[in-house]
């Protein structure tokens, strides 16, 4: 449902984020990205909504190419990629609806949203949205009245009222605590089951993503040297992503502190059988 | 004990000097030095025109003690409406002028070439100082308030669009960013991610420009463009200084008041 080919990004500095990176989601498929800092994992996923603008190669979101679009197609095309950020990245003076809501701008006119009329089903949305990942009890809070958690599962729903078909998330446990880490990471691959919705994540945090994502494509210098199961992330495969370094002693063996050891993450193609 | 010390590490350690050269730098401190005591100098001072200036600012201050708001009180009236109007109306139209202006000479919001020009008639209004700006004002539309309202409408738009265009490119780019993400458009994505980071500043720069444009109405009446500014350059021209001093009584108390209203604005909206 996703497909970029030979996808490249230079910088104006010269820099080369991405050099022809070939990569290829199925619907309903959740990756984990991984990869040393200032290997091009954002640049990756801000190049599939277009936040930034590659250099050659060409996406295609289903039929669409997404690198030929300009104005309100790419608008269009936008609203079917939901985005979830590190930092939240929510209006921070805006209520936690008005978030929520603005995941639905690229569907109603300005003059409907510069009044924060939309349309009752959207409203309607907006709050079993918000309901379903629990913050019910804050929709007329601001967004900097809320912790980092609850930032972050606004973040998530105001991606989700996109009625998005593929999620695009960046590093979204990297200003969480552990714990609270583990929750949102949960909460997402739920979501993604629950609605049928491929994900890209993000992520630099290789035990997390082999507990939850059961495919995992490794990022170094833009380019992709690694592309299978989390399983397969062996000590010579992580040195090739990473480069060299005791890796004996990471692994989910030494995941014993998990108190609730979660069940195996079904595989992309159960969740692809399960999508309507 | 500590054989780390021993080790023959210096024991004294001076701030690297801001000049290099010593000889420059006495070189620029007797140079500024003999610069200010030869510019003292040339300073000319004719003291009987100083003691003969005291004697009119002792009967001004005097007139302070009797302010007479009656006699002139008609003029008075007129003058206030005026400036008060102008305020008013030079305020709103220089924050309506101001906030487009503004949104075009964001760096993060707009194309380079709308941002030259923007940027270059923020430029170009706050070259002038408000008092030349009504001199050609006055010039051009004749004396009388409207010289006054087009002059402190320009330099609120100088003042306004300045200041909300560099806090708009200070703006959080990843609440920009986010909102994009969701397919907004342009203006949607102002609306969302701009609007709501930068209000606040909005009402309170807006607030203290009331204030400003009151003061600079009273200062511009005095080169003909209307308002109180004329009712005291009159005063003072007909030696009343008792109806000179109501005035600038009454200026200084609507400033404080301006000063008391927009500092409680600026308060409430964080």
């Amino acid at each position: 449902m996703l497909r970029i080919e030979r996808l490249v990004k230079k910088y104006r500095t010269g820099d080369a984020a991405l050099r022809g990176v070939d990569l290829e989601v199925a619907k309903g498929e959740v990756i984990g990205l991984i990869g040393p800092s200032g290997a091009g994992k954002s640049t990756l996923i801000r190049c599939v909504n277009r936040l930034v603008e590659p250099s050659g190669g060409r996406i295609f979101l289903g039929d669409e190419e997404l690198t030929a679009m300009s104005g309100g197609a790419l608008r269009r095309a936008r609203r079917r990629i939901g985005m979830i950020f590190q930092e939240y990245a929510l209006v921070e003076r805006l209520t936690v609806m008005e978030n929520v809501l603005s995941g639905r701008l690229g569907y109603v006119g300005f003059w409907a949203s510069y009044f924060r009329r939309f349309p009752p089903e959207d409203v309607e949305r907006a709050f079993a949205t918000l309901d379903r990942v629990g913050l019910l009890d804050h929709v007329d809070k601001r967004a900097d009245a809320l912790s980092g958690g609850q930032r972050q599962r606004v973040g998530i729903a105001r991606a989700l009222v996109q009625s998005p078909e593929l999620l695009l998330i960046d590093e979204p446990t990297a200003s969480l605590d552990p714990k609270t880490s583990r929750q949102v990471m949960r909460l997402l691959l739920e979501l993604c089951q629950e609605q049928g919705l491929a994900a890209i994540v993000n992520i630099h945090d290789v035990m997390l993503a082999q507990m939850f994502l059961p495919r995992i494509v490794g990022l170094r210098a833009g380019e992709v040297v690694y592309d299978g199961p989390a399983t397969g992330l062996s000590p010579d495969v992580l040195t090739r992503i990473y480069g060299e370094e005791d890796w004996s002693k990471t692994g989910p063996r030494d995941e014993d502190e998990d108190v609730h050891p979660r069940p195996p993450m079904p595989r992309a193609d159960e969740i692809a059988a399960e999508a309507p | 004990m500590s054989t780390v010390a021993a080790a023959g590490y210096p024991r004294a350690w001076r701030r690297p000097p801001f000049f290099r050269n010593r000889t420059l730098k006495w070189a620029l401190v007797t140079g500024a030095v003999v610069y200010l005591l030869l510019a003292l100098a040339s300073v000319e001072v004719n003291w009987a025109r100083l003691s003969e200036g005291w004697l009119r600012a002792a009967r001004l201050f005097a007139g302070f003690l009797t302010p007479d708001f009656v006699s002139r009180w008609g003029d008075i009236w007129q003058g206030l409406i005026e400036s008060l109007t102008m305020t008013v109306t030079s305020t709103v139209a220089g924050i309506l002028l101001s906030v487009p202006i503004a949104l075009g000479a964001a760096r993060n919001l707009a194309p380079w070439w709308l941002y030259g020009i923007c940027r270059g008639i923020i430029a170009l209004a706050r070259v002038f100082q408000e008092i030349i700006i009504a001199i050609f004002f006055v010039a051009m539309v004749g004396f009388g308030p409207f010289a006054g309202f087009l002059t402190l409408s320009l330099s609120t738009i100088g003042f306004l669009a300045k200041l909300l265009a560099d806090d708009i490119e200070e703006a959080d780019p990843s609440q920009v960013e986010a909102v994009r993400a969701t397919g907004a458009g342009w203006w949607q994505t102002v609306d969302y991610a701009i609007a709501s980071q930068v209000m606040p500043r909005l009402i309170g720069l807006s607030a203290y420009r009331f204030d400003i444009n009151f003061r600079e109405s009273a200062v511009v009446g005095i080169v003909g463009a209307g308002g109180i500014g004329a009712t005291l350059n009159t005063a003072l021209d007909r030696y009343e200084f008792d109806s000179a001093a109501a005035i600038l009584l009454i200026i200084i108390g609507i400033v404080m008041l301006c000063e008391y209203g927009s500092g409680m604005i600026r308060k409430r909206i964080q």
